[in-house]
């Protein structure tokens, strides 16, 4: 048997070429995971998107049931529509994950993050900063004389726009909690 | 309370080692009689035993080993297991709670280190939860798509009184579908009743699932007439004797098996997976064909190949659904595009692709198994095997009429793997005739276990393909990387008839074609542990083979094909 040849280098060297076809679009599904509360369960859904090379954009996890050990997981994720089944499927796998729902595809949701601006400035600025707080219904939460810091709550993409809004005036730090969703409706 | 839990589980076997963290589990150990503990020489070895004690038997496999190095020391057997899905319960001692964290003697986040290689894993904390969750365990290791599972058990907690909690009134909410979507079942029979060129592709679920789903699959292929073709790991799902079994599939499966999966027009996945292995180039996979796939685990679905008509559930239960409405539908099929299609695979058989030639005194690989296979295929018998060119060789020469009959490490392709795991299987089962066919490279990885099989009279016998190179990665050198065979041969082998004699086991050397079959019998006679170490030719390569990005029908087929025209081109038949 002689050599096949291959040129060196060429991706035939490897066994691991064979991606498959589908659609390359990505899409952004924000899912909720209703999980056991038990210590690692955290651990085990990080390990998975690390694991299988899935991008997180936002986590949130808190007990959402005292009595029942549960806790609910927000996860906003982004993937070809292969890969998003693949980790809807993948997270309902894991023992300790009792439920999963894409909210993205399960109907309207709404979806709340809240957020904290520390802006520091002086004159014009410190004015300015605080006359769009208003528009954008931030509160005050602290403030001295040379800065604020402002909480606001709302869509992701509303507090991305106050973020840009505020990086002129003075913006030091910016602190996000990340995405909380529920679904629209009685259900 | 360990003890009285897996007494409750039905356990009669463990395998394990003991040390600081586990002693009082020792300790309950050795006052009783039920339960029989195997020690091993590695922890590795234990999980391996474990594994093909599973395999073998269809029941859980149950490890017993202590904190940091022997948790670590089972990971690679967790993850062989994962890869798998083989159910194995592995109890870990661990440091007392109090010291947790602190970096104490021996030592490791044992959950954490085996979360990714566990199907789930659990740290106990409280005496009285340990007995329920040890339940759990087998539940969660046994049901679904089975798996490898670890409970992770502190010092303190083993010494500690506390309530005992019996199976039954364990509650858990893990029970996975089993049922099928009768829609899809419907689809998937319509599909069938017209399909021109059907084929069977079965997998190691089909063998997971359990003597049920064997049965169901055997009835469905004698009723329809389909051809049936099998992963490695689901290599006696369907008799290899059947009519209609083309043999194995995948890199290097048959030719028929490789053609019909690229030509067929329905292709019905039953408790496969689609594993890189098996489907080479994605794009260019079996392009003409429906494909139908029954799976326990909505993750296995869609991942890699987009199938038509996707069933969730139990390959059992799916099956029986399959066959009940099929009948209902009037048993058709499509006679005469059937007819044409066993035509055309005929033609295929033709090509005779593990044909050799066995010429002179130097034993080919092939040759050897083939012998192997004719003395021994009246036996009860059972077969493990490590990883590499004999691991092939053996799934392609040796034919499987039942399930459970064949231990390999498929998807995690660990050398090693099969001494200990035929030691697994001598324990399952005493009396039948337990062969690990081997490589000599891979069976030095685990070769500490033959003082396991001394010490219990386990008579495995050990049927080492000694080529004295790492038989695979030498043929990938050869074909793929300009014959630059670095690191791939093995020097300073032992003497394996002098290492037979050392461990206590018999040793017996083969290196004459004309001796073998004297050779193999005389390991057959011999009533304890055999090393066989059979001499073979150095630079055989297997065949038929798909290299990797290729598709099913660019197979490279053997020099017995090809004859003189050995250049690039000429070897690569379409």
């Amino acid at each position: 048997m002689s050599p096949l040849k291959i040129k060196k280098g060429s991706t035939s060297h490897s066994a691991y070429n064979l991606r498959p076809t589908f659609s390359d679009v990505q899409e952004r599904h924000t899912l909720a995971a209703i999980v056991e509360n038990e210590p690692g369960v955290l651990a085990r859904v990080i390990g998975l998107f690390s694991g299988r090379g899935y991008n997180i954009e936002s986590l949130t996890v808190a007990e959402v049931d005292h009595e029942g050990h549960l806790s609910r997981i927000t996860i906003v994720t982004t993937g070809t529509p292969q890969v998003i089944v693949q980790i809807k499927a993948q997270l309902g796998r894991i023992v300790s994950v009792h439920e999963v729902h894409d909210l993205t595809v399960e109907g309207p949701a709404v979806e709340r993050e809240l957020a904290m601006f520390k802006v520091a400035g002086t004159g014009d600025k410190r004015i300015e900063a605080l006359r769009l707080a208003e528009i954008f219904r931030a509160n005050v939460v602290d403030s001295t004389l040379e800065s604020f810091v402002f909480e606001i709550t709302g869509d992701p993409k509303k507090i991305d726009a106050f973020a840009d809004l505020m990086r002129p005036l003075g913006l030091q730090e910016v602190a996000r909690t990340g995405v909380a969703a529920l679904s629209r409706g009685a259900q | 309370m360990v003890v009285q839990a897996l007494k409750d589980q039905g356990v009669d076997t463990v395998f394990g080692y003991p040390g600081g963290a586990v002693l009082p589990i020792y300790d309950e150990i050795f006052q009783q009689n039920d339960i029989k503990h195997i020690l091993v020489r590695h922890e590795q070895g234990a999980t391996h035993a474990a594994e093909g004690y599973a395999r073998a038997t269809g029941k859980p496999g149950v490890v017993l080993v202590t904190s940091g190095p022997g948790a670590t020391n089972a990971v690679t057997g967790l993850t062989d297991a994962l890869m798998d899905s083989i159910p194995i319960i592995v109890l870990t001692g661990q440091v007392p709670t109090f010291m947790i964290g602190s970096d104490a003697f021996q030592e490791a986040d044992t959950v954490g280190i085996t979360r990714p290689c566990t199907k789930h894993n659990w740290l106990v904390k409280e005496t009285d939860n340990l007995s329920g969750v040890i339940h759990e365990a087998f539940h969660v290791a046994t049901s679904g798509r089975p798996g490898p599972v670890l409970v992770d058990i502190p010092k303190d907690v083993q010494f500690a009184n506390g309530s005992y909690t019996p199976p039954e009134q364990v509650q858990t909410h893990y029970n996975p579908q089993v049922k099928g979507d009768m829609a899809e079942i419907e689809k998937l029979v319509d599909l069938m009743m017209t399909a021109k060129k059907p084929v069977f592709y079965t997998g190691g679920g089909v063998i997971n699932s359990g003597l049920a789903a064997t049965q169901l699959l055997r009835e469905l292929v004698a009723a329809t007439d389909f051809p049936i073709t099998s992963t490695l790991m689901g290599l006696g799902c369907y008799p290899a004797s059947g009519k209609n079994w083309l043999g194995m599939l995948g890199m290097h499966g048959l030719y028929e098996a490789n053609m019909a999966m690229h030509d067929c027009d329905l292709m019905i996945n039953v408790g496969a997976r689609f594993d890189d292995r098996i489907t080479g180039r994605i794009d260019a996979f079996s392009p003409k064909s429906k494909k139908a796939h029954i799976d326990i685990d909505p993750s296995s679905i869609n991942k890699v190949i987009r199938v038509d008509v996707p069933i969730l559930g139990d390959i059992a239960h799916v099956l029986e659904d399959v066959l009940r409405v099929w009948k209902a539908k009037g048993r058709k099929t499509n006679k005469e595009g059937l007819a044409k299609w066993w035509d055309q695979i005929n033609e295929w058989r033709k090509v005779d692709c593990l044909k050799f030639k066995q010429q002179g005194k130097t034993i080919k690989p092939q040759y050897a198994l083939q012998r192997l296979e004719e003395l021994t295929k009246g036996h009860d018998r059972y077969i493990t095997t490590e990883v590499g060119q004999h691991q092939m060789w053996a799934a392609q020469y040796l034919g499987f009429e039942d399930p459970n009959r064949w231990m390999t490490s498929g998807g995690l392709g660990t050398m090693g793997y099969g001494t200990p795991a035929s030691i697994g299987v001598q324990v399952a089962h005493p009396e039948s005739l337990v062969i690990n066919v081997a490589g000599e490279a891979s069976w030095l990885m685990n070769m500490q276990e033959m003082g396991t099989a001394v010490q219990y009279r386990l008579p495995v016998k050990q049927f080492i393909l000694n080529n004295e190179r790492l038989g695979m990665v030498r043929q990938w050198q050869e074909l793929l990387h300009g014959e630059r065979y670095s690191h791939s041969w093995s020097e300073a082998l032992p003497d394996f008839v002098k290492l037979a004699e050392a461990f206590g086991a018999k040793g017996i050397l083969c290196d004459n074609a004309d001796d073998l079959d004297e050779a193999i019998k005389e390991m057959l006679a011999y009533d304890g542990p055999v090393i066989f170490d059979c001499l073979v030719e150095k630079h055989e390569n297997c065949f038929p083979m798909i290299p990797s990005g290729k598709a099913h029908n660019e197979m490279l087929l053997g020099e017995a094909e090809t004859q003189g025209a050995i250049d690039a081109k000429g070897s690569v038949l379409v």
